[in-house]
C-alpha cells in the first residue's frame, strides 16, 4: 500500500499523483501508440471506434456524470458535429478548420438547449433531451439541401495539408490525439472552479446555490462543454463511417451513449473510457457472434439493444460504480490484502434529507 | 441602520401562516439565536434570508441595503454565508473539494482559462488553497483531508460544513442547528469555535438552536419564536425565564 508523502499544494492539483501514475499511464499511452503496428485493419478500425465513443462518452459524461443532468438526447450531438463537419467539406472548407467550427456549432446548439433546459432537473430534463433529438432527428430527414435527407451523405476521406487520409492507421492517430487533447482539457475542468461547481450542482443544488454558485450558468457551460465534445466526436464518427443518414443517429445511439458512461463508472473520466473500450469491443463481438448463432437466435431483430438493455439493468443492480468502480474496490483489496474488510464499500444511508427543497 | 435587520417578515404556505410580521435587529459582531419548538417558523426565517423562499411582506436588510429580492446564489457574494440543519455537504467529493467550493465567490479566472489552466489558474488555485488550509487547521479537520464525505461520521460533517460556510469569508454567517446530533463533547466544541468565529473572526453569527446549554454559552441576545410570531427578545436567561416561552414550551396558561 502507497502512502503519499504531501509537502507541497500542487501535489493536489498535478495530474500524475505519484511515480504509478507515469508508469502506468506512460505504459497505457505506449500501448495505444504502438497498436496500429501489431494489428490489421480490421482491429485498427475498432479500435478507432472505440476512441471515439471515448470521445462522445466523455462529452455525455461532462453532462451527465459530473454535473448530473441525464441526457437521452445526445446522439443529436453527434449528428450536428457529423453533418456540419460532412457539409462544410463539401464547401471546401479544409479539415483542420471545418472540424472545430462542427464542434462549436455543437456546443453552441447545447447552449441554446441548456438555457431553457436549465431550469428543468431530473427526469423532466431528460425527457426534454429527448425530445431534442427526435427533432434534430427530423431537421436531418428534411433539409435535405445540407444533409441529403433520407439518401444519406457520403463523406470524403479526410484531406490533411493536401494529403489524403486513407489508411486506418493514419486515421487512429488522428482521432487519438484529439482524444487525449479532449481528455486533459476534461480534466483541467475537473481541477478548477468550474469542474468543482459541477459537481457541487450534482450532489446538491441547494447548497451549490447558497455558497453563490449560479447554478444554470453552470449548466450551461456544461452542456456547451458537453455539447461540443460530442460534436467533435460525431465529426470524427463521419470520416469513420464514410457514409451518413438520419438513422445514425437515432435513439438507439444516445441510449448506448449513456449506456457506457454508466457501464463505466459514472463520474469518472475512466468510466467514460473504460465504457467505451467495453461497448465498442461488445458490439465487434456481437457481429462475430451471429456467425455463429444458429440464425434463429443471430438474425433476431433488436438482439443489440436488447444486451445493452440487459447490460445496463445488471450494472445498475449489481455494480452501480461500473467497471471503474469495481476496479477501485479490487485495487483496494489488492492494496490491504490480507486486510480487506468486506464491507469496505458498504454504505448506510444513514441521514435523511427530510427538508430537502424542490 | 442596523448590520442585520428583519422588518415585518412574513410568509404562508397555503393556509399556514408560518411566519406572521417577525421584526428583529442583530448588531456586527453579535452572536443572536432564535430558539422556539419546532415548526416556529425558524428555519423558513433562514430559507428567506438565503432567498430560497421569497416572503409574502417584509423586508431583509444587511448593512442598510435591501436584499429580499436578492437571488439566491448573489447572498454569499453579499456576505452571508449558511449551514444546513440536515447537512448539505457534496457527498461524492473530499473534505477538501467541499471547502474548495466554498471559495467560489472568489473566484475571478475566466472559464476559458480555467480549461487551459494557465499558470495564473494555478496560482489562484494555491491561493484558495491556502486560505482552505486556514480553515482546515482552524477547525482541527486536517486529519480527515483526502476522505470523501460519505466516509465521515456525522459530527465530522457538521465541522466541515461550518468550514465551508467559513472558506466564503462571509460577514453575517447563519447556522441551522449546529449542535443537532452532536454528542456533549462534540456540543462544547462547537460553543468554543463559534466564539472564536465571533471573537477571532470578526464574523456576526445569527444561529437557530435547540442545546440550551450552548445557547447559553455563546449567545449575546436570544429571541423566542412560536407558531411564526416573536414571544420573547433579550438575554439567554430573560427569554428561557419568559412566561410565555415556558408556555410554548411546556404548555399550559401563558
Amino acid at each position: 500500500m502507497r502512502v503519499l508523502f504531501k509537502t507541497d499544494y500542487n501535489q493536489d492539483i498535478k495530474f500524475a499523483k505519484h511515480s504509478g501514475y507515469v508508469f502506468w499511464y506512460g505504459l497505457l499511452l505506449a500501448g495505444v501508440f504502438l497498436a496500429p503496428m501489431a494489428l490489421d485493419t480490421y482491429w485498427i478500425n475498432e479500435l478507432t471506434r472505440v476512441l471515439i465513443y471515448a470521445l462522445a462518452g466523455l462529452g455525455l459524461m461532462v453532462v451527465t456524470g459530473f454535473t448530473g443532468q441525464v441526457s437521452l438526447g445526445h446522439a443529436a450531438f453527434m449528428a450536428i458535429g457529423a453533418y456540419t463537419h460532412a457539409f462544410l467539406l463539401t464547401q471546401g472548407v479544409p479539415f483542420f478548420v471545418s472540424l472545430p467550427i462542427a464542434a462549436l456549432t455543437s456546443g453552441v446548439v447545447g447552449l441554446l438547449i441548456a438555457i431553457p433546459a436549465s431550469r428543468m432537473t431530473g427526469l423532466y430534463l431528460t425527457i426534454a433531451s429527448l425530445a431534442f433529438a427526435i427533432v434534430v432527428e427530423d431537421v436531418v430527414i428534411h433539409w435535405e439541401g445540407v444533409t441529403g435527407g433520407n439518401r444519406g451523405m457520403a463523406v470524403d476521406p479526410p484531406m490533411l495539408f493536401g494529403y489524403e487520409i486513407f489508411e486506418a492507421w493514419e486515421y487512429y492517430y488522428i482521432v487519438l490525439v484529439l482524444l487525449i487533447m479532449s481528455i486533459i482539457l476534461v480534466l483541467n475542468v475537473l481541477r478548477s472552479p468550474l469542474g468543482r461547481s459541477m459537481l457541487a450542482v450534482r450532489d446538491s443544488e441547494i447548497s451549490a446555490e447558497s455558497l453563490g454558485i449560479r447554478v444554470a450558468r453552470t449548466k450551461v457551460l456544461a452542456f456547451l462543454i458537453s455539447a461540443a465534445l460530442t460534436g467533435l466526436a460525431g465529426g470524427l464518427f463521419a470520416h469513420f463511417i464514410q457514409f451518413l443518414s438520419p438513422e445514425t443517429f437515432g435513439i438507439l445511439l444516445s441510449i448506448q451513449l449513456l449506456l457506457m458512461i454508466v457501464v463505466g463508472g459514472l463520474g469518472t473520466v475512466h468510466g467514460a473510457i473504460y465504457g467505451a473500450v467495453l461497448i465498442g469491443f461488445l458490439e465487434a463481438t456481437i457481429s462475430i457472434m451471429k456467425d455463429w448463432l444458429p440464425p434463429a437466435i443471430g438474425n433476431q431483430p433488436g438482439l443489440e439493444p436488447g444486451l445493452f438493455g440487459v447490460i445496463l439493468v445488471l450494472f445498475i443492480i449489481f455494480e452501480p460504480e461500473g467497471v471503474y468502480g469495481r476496479w477501485l474496490k479490487f485495487r483496494t483489496f489488492l492494496e490491504n490484502f490480507p486486510f480487506y474488510r468486506r464491507n469496505t464499500f458498504k454504505r448506510q444511508r444513514s441521514y435523511l434529507k427530510t427538508e430537502r427543497m424542490r | 441602520m442596523s448590520f442585520f435587520e428583519i422588518e415585518n417578515l412574513s410568509l404562508s404556505f397555503g393556509g399556514v401562516k408560518a411566519v406572521d410580521g417577525v421584526n428583529f435587529a442583530m448588531e456586527k459582531g453579535e452572536v443572536f439565536t432564535i430558539v422556539g419548538p419546532n415548526g416556529a417558523g425558524k428555519s423558513t426565517i433562514f430559507n428567506m434570508i438565503s432567498s430560497f423562499y421569497a416572503p409574502d411582506e417584509g423586508h431583509i436588510r444587511f448593512k442598510g441595503e435591501d436584499i429580499t429580492e436578492a437571488r439566491a446564489d448573489a447572498i454569499a457574494r453579499i456576505g452571508i454565508a449558511r449551514t444546513f440543519q440536515n447537512i448539505e455537504l457534496f457527498e461524492h467529493s473530499t473534505l477538501l473539494q467541499n471547502l474548495l467550493i466554498g471559495r467560489e465567490i472568489h473566484n475571478r479566472v475566466p472559464v476559458l482559462r480555467q480549461l487551459i489552466f494557465d499558470p495564473g489558474v494555478r496560482r489562484a488555485e494555491l491561493e484558495h488553497r491556502r486560505k482552505v488550509e486556514d480553515v482546515i487547521d482552524f477547525l482541527e479537520l486536517a486529519h480527515y483531508r483526502d476522505e470523501r464525505i460519505a466516509n465521515l461520521p456525522y459530527g465530522v460533517r457538521k465541522k466541515i460544513e461550518l468550514g465551508r460556510a467559513l472558506c466564503v469569508e462571509p460577514e453575517l454567517l447563519l447556522l441551522d442547528e449546529p449542535a443537532s446530533g452532536l454528542n456533549p463533547e462534540e456540543t462544547e466544541d462547537m460553543g468554543f469555535w463559534i466564539d472564536d468565529i465571533k471573537n477571532d473572526l470578526g464574523i456576526s453569527v445569527l444561529m437557530i438552536e435547540h442545546d440550551m446549554s450552548l445557547v447559553n454559552e455563546v449567545s449575546d441576545r436570544v429571541l423566542a419564536l412560536n407558531n411564526g410570531c416573536v414571544i420573547a427578545e433579550g438575554s439567554a436567561q430573560e427569554v428561557q425565564n419568559h412566561p410565555d416561552v415556558v408556555a410554548a414550551y411546556l404548555g399550559g396558561a401563558a
